[in-house]
């Protein structure tokens, strides 16, 4: 039972994370119809921009606003301007094989510049335990826990709070009836690209000291996000925690009592049980298109 | 006709003195990039550092070492594709890989095409399928898993021990010959865990192991996961003592796990910390170069070199074809080759005999705890 509760805290951990990348996810494609394969890799970069700055001398804390600011620029106001711009008038698909292509040149990239093999990163949380209803649970599933659900919070109190979330709502819902009451949707939607590489860079912090800085170690974190937005439903934001909690504590409890070498497959099969029993996904809602 | 015979002449002359003066190239495929990218460049810069000295001294038997590098990307698929690319440019000696995995899909061709390949390769069963032409630069797992049950039965006193490993020829040899030792020395084996090469996440694998409740654990993974385990054993608090070997308490381990590598032990073939005069000059000239201390693979890098190096010179010619013949029996003292460091012996199958360490990682070093002496 124990290490039940052991397994659940360490999932709910790992799945807070997944859920921060996820949310990513929705929210590219609610305002942009963008579907980022490269998520992965944006969650990897962040962490070697940190190492960056404290090889050049800075302090962790410094690192890691300069790593924040500059995740921004490249990968919220680079990614928008240089490449999905240009894609995206010539459709979905060219666009998300972009982003692939894209993914593997952040891979390629990182391990020119910085390294192939991996680096250790510094935690945010200190290591050590504290007893919850008698069990020990450490400090940094916690941590982790407790900064991926305010950055959730603050981003739904953004969304559903204020004037801004209000505007960038109407954005994502209707860009034309949102343009002609006076929304600047173009601003909007830049807004959600800088939001989703906040979100990314402080994923990045939170796994990196974890999961070690390593160039490929986006691979599977922009998988099992996907996954978790999908299954969650890609067009809610609440959907995507949802979707990135529950494979977070199904991939730890499928390696625990399944086995390690089918973990992997056990949320792809969930994936695809809640692709053909409930399309939009589990809290998603149901889009009809035209063709 | 004076002048053709003349030119003819010259021209054999030219021939035989560049033949004299030619390099002699050695190949290297290793794991430069991918999950084993710490063990290959380790590998590649200890290979490196020997063909640099060996070559500001004159070379071998007056020829300069050569050396080409290729990536076999920690891929056993694209380390066979490279060392027939490597054995197609005829070395003389081949050089790599580290995996097991990958140098079981490639001994086959070096051993076809006639050529001895000096590898980095722990798995037992490597130098078991008799294979002439295929040397190991460090212990295979079946000299040094019965030295590692040893201790944790005697030493540590463990009487049920939990064996995490890595799911490759690595990982399954080691843990086969473990798990056999232990149980014939009376430690019963609570906790059989098989991991993934790449393995990010080792919070369910220790959730088991803290369940399991045992006495030791043996972990047995390659260096990045090993560091993760390390972080999460702390993270969940296992306070069992931890038990491996070389890839649990390597030095780019300590540096990614940090203080969580603390208490760590295990058998070590090779270390940079073994308190032996010319392991220490070694790890001086290594961190000089390259700025960051070596693990026991840039060791076996530089060793494969001193190897090929020795064995010429007992020859006394460079023949690629009677290399291999030399080499097995051949025992090579550091005293009348430094660069070998410490006195080995090479069996008929490629093993090697050579003293062995027992390490500590106290406070982030390596701590020689006890010297095991060459078993011949």
């Amino acid at each position: 039972m124990s290490n039940l509760f052991d397994l659940l805290v360490a999932g709910l951990a790992t799945g807070a994370i997944y859920a921060l990348v996820a949310v990513g996810f929705t929210l590219l494609w609610q305002t942009s119809q963008t579907i980022n394969f490269a998520q992965g890799e944006f969650v990897m970069l962040p962490a070697f921009l940190m190492l960056a700055a404290m090889h050049a001398g800075a302090p962790f804390w410094l690192a890691i606003i300069l790593g924040i600011l500059l995740s921004m620029i490249l990968l919220g106001l680079g990614f928008k301007l240089l490449l999905v711009d240009p894609m995206m008038r010539h459709g979905v698909l060219p666009l998300a094989i972009a982003t692939m292509a894209l993914a593997i040149g952040i891979k390629e990239a990182v391990k020119q510049f910085f390294s192939a093999e991996a680096s250790p990163f510094p935690s945010i949380v200190p290591t050590g335990d504290v007893s919850i209803l008698g069990h020990a649970v450490s400090l940094q599933s916690i941590g982790v826990l407790v900064v991926a659900i305010l950055a959730v919070l603050g981003l739904t109190a953004l969304l559903n709070r204020t004037s801004l979330g209000h505007q960038m709502q109407a954005a994502a819902q209707n860009p034309t009836v949102a343009r002609i009451i006076g929304v600047p949707v173009e601003r909007m939607i830049l807004l959600t690209f800088l939001i989703n590489a906040f979100l990314v860079a402080l994923a990045s912090l939170l796994i990196t000291p974890i999961y070690l800085a390593k160039f490929s170690s986006g691979e599977v974190l922009g998988q099992a996000a996907f996954i978790a937005a999908i299954v969650g439903g890609f067009n809610q934001v609440r959907g995507a925690i949802a979707g990135g909690l529950l494979i977070g504590v199904l991939d730890n409890l499928a390696a625990a009592y399944v086995s390690t070498q089918y973990r992997a497959a056990v949320p792809m099969i969930f994936l695809i049980a809640v692709i053909l029993l409930r399309p939009q996904g589990l809290l998603g809602r149901a889009e009809e298109r035209t063709v | 006709m004076k002048t053709t015979i003349l030119a003819g002449a010259l021209l054999a002359f030219a021939a035989a003195t560049s033949v004299h003066a030619q390099a002699i190239k050695l190949a290297d495929v290793a794991e430069l990039s991918g999950g084993g990218a710490t063990v290959g460049t380790n590998w590649k810069n200890g290979i490196d550092l020997a063909i640099e000295e060996i070559n500001a001294k004159g070379g071998v038997l007056g020829r300069k070492l050569e050396v080409t590098h290729a990536d076999s990307q920690s891929n056993p698929g694209v380390a066979r594709a490279q060392v027939q690319k490597a054995l197609d440019a005829e070395p003389y000696v081949l050089l790599g890989p580290g995996y097991s995995g990958s140098v079981k899909v490639t001994a086959p061709l070096a051993a076809e095409a006639g050529i001895a390949q000096i590898m980095g390769g722990e798995a037992a069963e490597l130098t078991q399928g008799g294979n002439k032409f295929l040397f190991r630069t460090s212990f295979g797992q079946q000299s040094s898993m019965p030295k590692v049950a040893k201790y944790i039965h005697d030493e540590m006193k463990a009487k049920t021990v939990a064996v995490v490993w890595v799911n490759n020829d690595f990982g399954r040899g080691g843990r086969d010959m473990v798990t056999k030792e232990l149980e014939r020395l009376g430690s019963k084996v609570v906790a059989d865990l098989s991991t993934e090469a790449g393995q990010a996440d080792f919070a369910a694998d220790v959730g088991k192991i803290k369940a399991a409740n045992p006495d030791a654990v043996f972990v047995y993974l390659n260096e990045e996961e090993s560091a993760r385990i390390l972080k999460e054993l702390k993270r969940q608090g296992v306070n069992a003592p931890l038990m491996g070997e070389t890839t649990l308490i390597g030095q780019k381990v300590i540096e990614l796990a940090g203080d969580a590598a603390n208490g760590a032990r295990g058998h070590v073939g090779l270390t940079t910390d073994a308190p032996v005069e010319l392991v220490k000059q070694f790890r001086e000239k290594f961190s000089k170069k390259y700025n960051y201390v070596p693990d026991h693979n840039g060791l076996k890098g530089y060793l494969a070199v001193y190897m090929v190096k020795a064995t010429t010179e007992k020859m006394g010619k460079v023949d690629p074809k009677k290399f291999a013949d030399t080499l097995h029996g051949l025992t090579i003292k550091a005293a009348d080759e430094p660069g070998i460091l410490m006195d080995v012996t090479f069996s008929d199958t490629g093993d090697i005999d050579r003293q062995s360490f027992l390490v500590e990682v106290v406070e982030g070093k390596q701590v020689v705890k006890q010297v095991l002496p060459k078993v011949q």
